[in-house]
Order: structure tokens, then sequence, then C-alpha cells
């Protein structure tokens, strides 16, 4: 068995972190939107982590934990500004909430 | 009593009996409701003038029964009582004053126009101040006793001759309104104060024409009046005006001081400031005492009750304009040029009056004509500078022209109405007063010696004839217009009350003589015209001591320059004046017997000469067409044409202006907007364009979409890193 070097997971890291962008990018759907956002959260999560356990450094931990923190803040607010909007347009498609222009 | 220091009463007495007329009156005389208009039964008369002076004033007969209100009775006693009172008065001034050694009293009551300071013509500062003020001098004497004297009887007779007209105190409260202003007038001490008096007749006059409202000629009358009286009166105010300018006052005593003394010299053969003074003085005079050119209201204000015909347009207000001028003689002494005018119009006045009378049918018209003439003889003594005899005229006139005017309302009165002379004749026996009162009138007009036109209208010949300033011209105008006189006066007389009757009918059994109220003044008068002339008996008549001629003597204080004339007069010969007096005299004679023959004996022959004639006759009939000229000249000509052109005028150059500013701002208003909407309008929304031009391609970046601002923020991301990377 070859030991799980730090490689492995920023390799992980990259995986979610394209995954989350993609999510971003092309799915309509605010709610799988909020997660893909999740996943890129987590993907930098997974990066402080690993950094943190190769340079024997617990900045990195420390510094992950706010960012879970943070994020379910987020998710909290995202998801509340969702449901407010559903109420307003009856939908949670992002390509109809289109009223933000000039 | 000091009368002399009363005098400001005189006036006052008439003034409170018009305020009572005037403000209670209404209640003195009830009105009958049902007979507002005129009263029934009565036509009005027309005479075929086509002019329709016929008088509506309709008399009812006597079936209509008297309508008397219980204080009608108090009317008849205020009125003509408050003027007696101004008589007695005037009588006891005038006594005063004939008592004073200088014969001139003059009481300042109170300040009217306060000091105003200006430029004389000379650049010299004068203040202008008006009193109001009674000047009393022999002048003036005589004028208040004929007005209250004659204004007097004239109301007792109008209480007879007016009772059943409705308006009864309206009546009395003009007379006597018009009774004050024409003792303000003749009372007052300087030119503004006269003026005061002038207007005021001039209203009461207009009042009482159109006393008669409800018949259309009557005010039409009155307003033609009051028009042509304007015209006269423009020019006296001009005369004020510049005698102010150049003597610096109005007040008669000051004024005949300045021309006396010598500062202005007489302006023989030119014409200066003077000349023109005097002449705007004689126009205002022409108003009001009908002379030609302004003769043409006084025919015509016969549409006026009778009475008033005989008191304001024949024996005192008309003779006004004589009154002022004799006032002014110190002015018109220095001012040969004007007083030549004044005897020239006056002879034409006096002949062309008389030419129309010898035609007219409507007895009232004929009279009217024949007080224009005996006017116009009024200034031609003013014009060759015998002012008292002017004034002496002006006496005697007024006694016999009141009496052939009061004896025409008794004809008409006794007539029910009836004017046109072709429609009486016979009347000699039904109405014996009357016809033998108007008898004596008629002769004395007709200058019959003894009687007293013939004395003033003698002494006005022979002045004529004799002063230096008269001409033999002259004389054989005014005898021409002497016999003229005789013929028309008799034609009326012989029309009315000899030869056969053409009374209609119906009328002629209502003919009755007038109540006492009538008659009464009617006798009085005649009394007077036969005994006024004698105080002014010829210088030929030796037999008579100066006491006899007591006028001209009274007189001349006042005329500085009668006592001049009087001196050259005695150098012509007695012979001379017996000569003109038989010849005016016969001319009389003749006019009577002509008229007697033609309108009594032989009524076919003034037919006979009006067919041969008939151009002629036509002329006189119409009076010249002077009425006719006049309205082609002035009321169609310079009245309608004129307001035409200004009419024009207004609609194309004052409305014009108004509409080309209109236009104009309307004009520059749509340059305005163009430029508004195309330049600063468009500047900024070039700009907004430009700008938008500019945003253009940003736009397109802004969807919208969050999605896609994401994947910008990738694509820079990935921009970034590569850039980081490949370098």
């Amino acid at each position: 068995m070859y030991p799980i070097t730090t490689l492995h997971y920023l390799v992980l890291s990259v995986a979610l972190l394209l995954i989350g962008t993609v999510g971003v990018l092309t799915r309509r759907n605010i709610v799988i939107i909020l997660m893909s956002i999740e996943l890129i959260l987590n993907a930098v999560n997974i990066n402080l982590v690993a950094f943190s356990h190769a340079l024997h450094n617990l900045g990195g931990q420390i510094f992950a934990i706010f960012v879970i923190t943070d994020a379910v803040a987020e998710a909290a607010v995202g998801l509340g500004i969702l449901i407010a909007l559903f109420r307003n347009k009856e939908t949670v498609q992002a390509d109809e909430i289109d009223l933000l222009k000039w | 009593m000091n009368f002399l220091d009363q005098i400001w009463l005189i006036p006052l007495f008439p003034l409170f009996g018009a305020a009572l007329m005037l403000l209670v009156g209404k209640w003195l005389d009830p009105q009958p409701a049902s007979a507002v208009a005129v009263a029934p039964g009565v036509e009005p008369v027309a005479d075929g003038h086509g002019h329709g002076h016929g008088q509506a004033k309709a008399h009812p007969t006597h079936e209509h029964g008297h309508v008397h209100a219980p204080l009608k009775k108090l009317i008849n006693i205020i009125c003509p009582g408050m003027v007696l009172l101004s008589f007695i008065f005037s009588a006891g001034a005038v006594w005063q004053l004939s008592q004073l050694p200088q014969k001139v009293h003059e009481v300042i009551q109170f300040t009217w126009i306060a000091g105003l300071p200006f430029h004389m013509a000379t650049g010299q500062l004068a203040t202008f101040q008006a009193d109001w003020g009674f000047l009393l001098d022999p002048l003036s004497s005589v004028m208040i006793l004929v007005v209250t004297g004659i204004g007097f009887l004239i109301h007792v007779y109008s209480t007879g001759y007016m009772a059943h007209d409705n308006g009864y105190y309206r009546f009395f409260g003009y007379l006597n309104l018009f009774v004050f202003f024409m003792l303000m007038l003749v009372l007052a001490n300087n030119y503004l104060l006269l003026f005061v008096g002038w207007e005021g007749v001039g209203l009461c006059s207009y009042l009482l024409i159109g006393f008669y409202y409800h018949k259309k000629s009557a005010g039409d009358a009155g307003k033609k009046a009051f028009v042509v009286n304007r015209v006269g009166d423009a020019g006296f105010i001009l005369g004020m005006l510049l005698m102010m300018s150049v003597l610096g006052t109005l007040r008669f005593v000051d004024v005949n001081s300045a021309l006396r003394s010598g500062r202005f010299a007489v302006e023989a053969g030119g014409f200066g400031v003077l000349s023109a003074m005097s002449l705007l003085m004689f126009f205002g005079a022409t108003g009001k005492s009908a002379q030609v050119p302004l003769y043409v209201w006084l025919p015509d204000a016969m549409e006026g009750p009778t009475p008033v015909s005989a008191l304001i347009h024949a024996a005192t207000m008309v003779t006004a304009g004589v009154y002022m001028v004799a006032r002014s003689s110190a002015l018109f002494e220095l001012t040969p040029s004007t007083s030549t005018v004044v005897a020239a119009i006056g002879a034409f006045t006096a002949i062309l009056a008389a030419s129309i009378a010898l035609v007219q049918n409507d007895i009232k018209r004929v009279l009217a004509y024949s007080t224009v003439s005996q006017l116009g003889y009024m200034f031609l003594a003013l014009g060759v500078g015998a002012y008292w005899v002017a004034i002496f005229h002006l006496f005697t006139h007024a006694f016999f022209k009141a009496l052939l005017f009061l004896c025409s309302g008794s004809v008409i009165h006794a007539m029910g109405g009836e004017q046109d002379m072709r429609r009486m004749g016979g009347l000699k026996d039904k109405i014996p007063i009357t016809h033998w009162t108007m008898w004596v009138g008629s002769v004395a007009i007709a200058g019959i010696p003894g009687l007293a036109g013939f004395f003033s209208k003698d002494e006005i010949l022979w002045q004529a004839y004799s002063s230096p300033k008269g001409s033999t011209l002259l004389w054989l105008v005014g005898i021409a217009t002497a016999a003229l006189t005789a013929f028309y006066m008799w034609r009326l007389m012989n029309m009315t009350f000899y030869g056969k009757s053409h009374v209609a009918p119906e009328v002629a059994a209502h003919i009755h003589e007038s109540p006492a109220s009538m008659t009464v003044p009617l006798v009085v008068l005649a009394i007077g015209s036969v005994l006024a002339g004698w105080m002014g008996v010829p210088k030929a008549w030796s037999l008579f001591n100066d006491s006899w001629r007591g006028f001209a003597a009274w007189l001349a204080p006042p005329f500085a320059s009668a006592a001049k004339e009087a001196a050259t007069e005695g150098e012509h010969s007695a012979s001379m004046e017996w000569i003109l007096m038989a010849l005016s005299v016969a001319v009389a004679i003749i006019g009577i017997s002509l008229a007697r023959y033609f309108y009594c004996i032989r009524t076919e022959i003034p037919e006979r000469i009006g067919a041969r004639c008939k151009p002629l006759h036509t002329l006189l009939y119409n009076k010249w067409y002077v009425d006719e000229l006049y309205d082609f000249l002035f009321v169609n000509g310079l009245g309608k044409g004129g307001g035409r052109v200004l009419g024009a005028f207004d609609r194309n150059v004052v409305d014009g202006g108004v509409n080309g500013a209109g236009w104009l701002t309307r004009f520059t208003s749509r340059v305005s907007m163009w430029w508004d909407t195309w330049i600063i309008d468009g500047a900024v929304r070039f700009g907004s364009f430009f700008v938008k031009m500019l945003s253009y391609p940003v736009c397109i970046l802004q969807t919208g979409r969050v999605q896609a601002y994401a994947l910008f923020v990738v694509v820079g991301v990935l921009a970034l890193l590569g850039y980081y990377v490949v370098r």
C-alpha cells in the first residue's frame, strides 16, 4: 500500500474544485449551485488541512474550522435569500432571475 | 338793511328753491302712476318740416280734470317766491349801488382756487387765484334785474302754463336752478366763476329743452344744444387760458385795469395775441348767444316748454354771450380786427335769421329765428363799439321777446298744443288779452316809435352808421333786417290773430283765454315793452333832457370807451339822425303794411310769390340748408367720416402694431423653440446618445445572469493564471 501523500490530497482538492466550479457555472438550480459552492469551499478546506499536516502547522486546520463555520453561515443566508426569492418569483432557476441589469 | 353786502344771497334763493324741488319735490307733487308720459287726448303736432318739432306737451283739455295735489300749491309759492326774493334783493342792491360814488361793489366770499404759481407768456412768475366773489356794477345790475324780474314773471306764468304737466316739480327745480346759474354768471367777479355759471345755464338749458324726454326730437334738440354749445365753450376756455398766460389774472377788475393801463397797444390793422384772445372769447359767445356759425341749436331748442323758450332761449341765457363780450369791452377796444368780425357776424346773423323767419310756419320757430336775429343786432352794436347800446337792446329785447314767447305759449295753450300758424287765424276776439299783449310786443319789435324796441334798435342802427367802427354797409344790413323783422312779425300776427280762421272745428270749440296766472305776466311784460325804451331816448329828441337818457350814463363806468364814443357821436348832425330814424320807421311801417296786405287782404299773393321764386322759397324754408350742411360737414363728414378714418387707423396702425408685436413675439418664440429643441435638447440628447453608444459593448456583458458573471470571474482567474504561468 502506498502511503497517502500530500499530493493525493491536492489531487482530491483539485478534483473537488473543478467539480464545484463546473457545477456553479453549468447548473441552473440555485440549490445545486449552493451545493457546488460548498464543494469549492471543501476543496479549499482539504487543501488547508493537507498543508497543515505536511508542514506541522496547526494554523491551517484552525483556518479550516473558520471556513466551515463561514460556510454554514453562508449556506443559511443563501438558503434564506433563496426562499424569499422563491416566494416572489416562484422559481429557483438561476437563468430566470436576470433582472439585475441596466 | 345793507343789500350790497348781501348780494351773495341773490343767487342763493333760487338755489335753495331748486334744491328743495329736486330733492323733495317728488313728495310735494306726486305723479299719477297712470299718466307718466303724455297726457292723453292730444296728439303731438308736426308742422311738415320733417323735423317733427311739434310740441307733444299736449295740454289736456279741461275734461281731463285738474290733478291737484294739495302740496302743489306750495311749489307755486316757493319757486316764484324765491325768484321774487332775489328780485327784491337785486333791486335793493342796485338802488344802493346807485348811491355809491364809484358805482362798483365787489364782495369776495371766499377763495375758490388758492394761489397757483405759474409762468406767464413773458416768463414772469405769477400766482393764479380765483375767488368765489361777486361783482356788482352797472352792467351786472342791469343783468340781475332782467334775470330776476323777467324770471319771476315767467315763473308765475309757468304755474299756469305747466299746471297740467307731469314733472311739475322737476320743471320748477330746473327753472330755479337755471336762475341760480344765470345769476352766478352775471354776478361773478372773474371769468372762471362766470364760466361756472356759463356751463350751469348750458346744463339747465339742456335739461329743459329735453324736458319732454319721452319725445325723441326733444332729446335730440337738447343734445344738439349741448354739443354745439360745447364747441363754443372750447373757444371760451382757450381764450381764458390765453388771458391767464398773457395777463396773469382772470378777475374782471384786474383784467380791465391791466388792459387799460397802456401796457398793451391797440392792435390796429394787425392780428396779435389780444386779437386771438378776443376772437376765441367771441367764439364762445357765438355758441351761447346763437350767432353764425353756431346758431343752429337755438331754433331746435324750441322743443322745450314755451316758458323755457321765453326765459332761457330768448330773454336771458342767450344774452350771456352779449354780456360776456360787453364785460370784456376793454379787450375788444384794443382789438379792432376782432370787433370788425363781431360786427360782421352780428349783421350777417341778423339778416340770415330774419330771412329764414320770413317763411317758417311754426309760431315758435319764427320767434326763435327772430331771437337769433335780434341777438345779431346786439353783436352788431358790440362790434361797432356801442356796448351800452347792446346792453340796452338786451334789456328791451328781454321784455318784448319774453312777452312774444309767452303770448305764443298762450296761443298754443288756447289751441291745445297746435303750433302751426297755417292752422290758426282769426283768434283776435277769442283770446283778447293774448292778442293785445302780443300786438304790443310785435309793435315793439317792429320798431314803431314810442315802444321799447324802437329806441334800442334805432340806437343800434345809428351807432352802426355813425360810430368810427361802423359803416354804411352795416347800417344797410341793419335796416334791411328791420324791414324783414317788421314783415315776419306781422306775418305771424296776421296768420294767427286776423283774417280767416283755419282752425280745425274740434279745436275751435276748446279755444279759451288763459288763466290769470298767465295773462297777468303778459300784461306786466307788455307795459314793460312800452316803457323800457324810455331810458334811452335818442339824442336827437332834444325835447327830452338828459334824464331820459339815463341808460347810457348808468352804463358809462363799465365801458370806459362809451364816453369817448359819446364825444365822437356829438359831432354828427342831429338832422342825419332824424333822417335815419325816419327811414327805419318807414321800413317798419312798410313791412307791417306789406304783411297785412299779403296775409290778411290778398292771401293768395304769398303763394304766388312763393311759386314764382320757388328756389329762393325752398332755400329759406329749409333754413339755407345750414343744418344739412353741418350734418354733411361735421356730423357725417368729420364725425362719422373721421370716425371711419380713425377706425381704419385703429384697425390698421394701432391694432397692426399690437398684432405685429404679437407676431414678432411668436416668431422669436418659434426660433427660440427651434433652438431649444434642436440645439440645446440636441446637445443633451447627443451626449446621452454618445454615452449610450460607448456603453453598448459593456452592456452586452451585463446580462443579469449570476452564472455568466461567475463565468467571467473564472475566465479572468484562468487568464491571470495563464499569464503568470506562461511568463
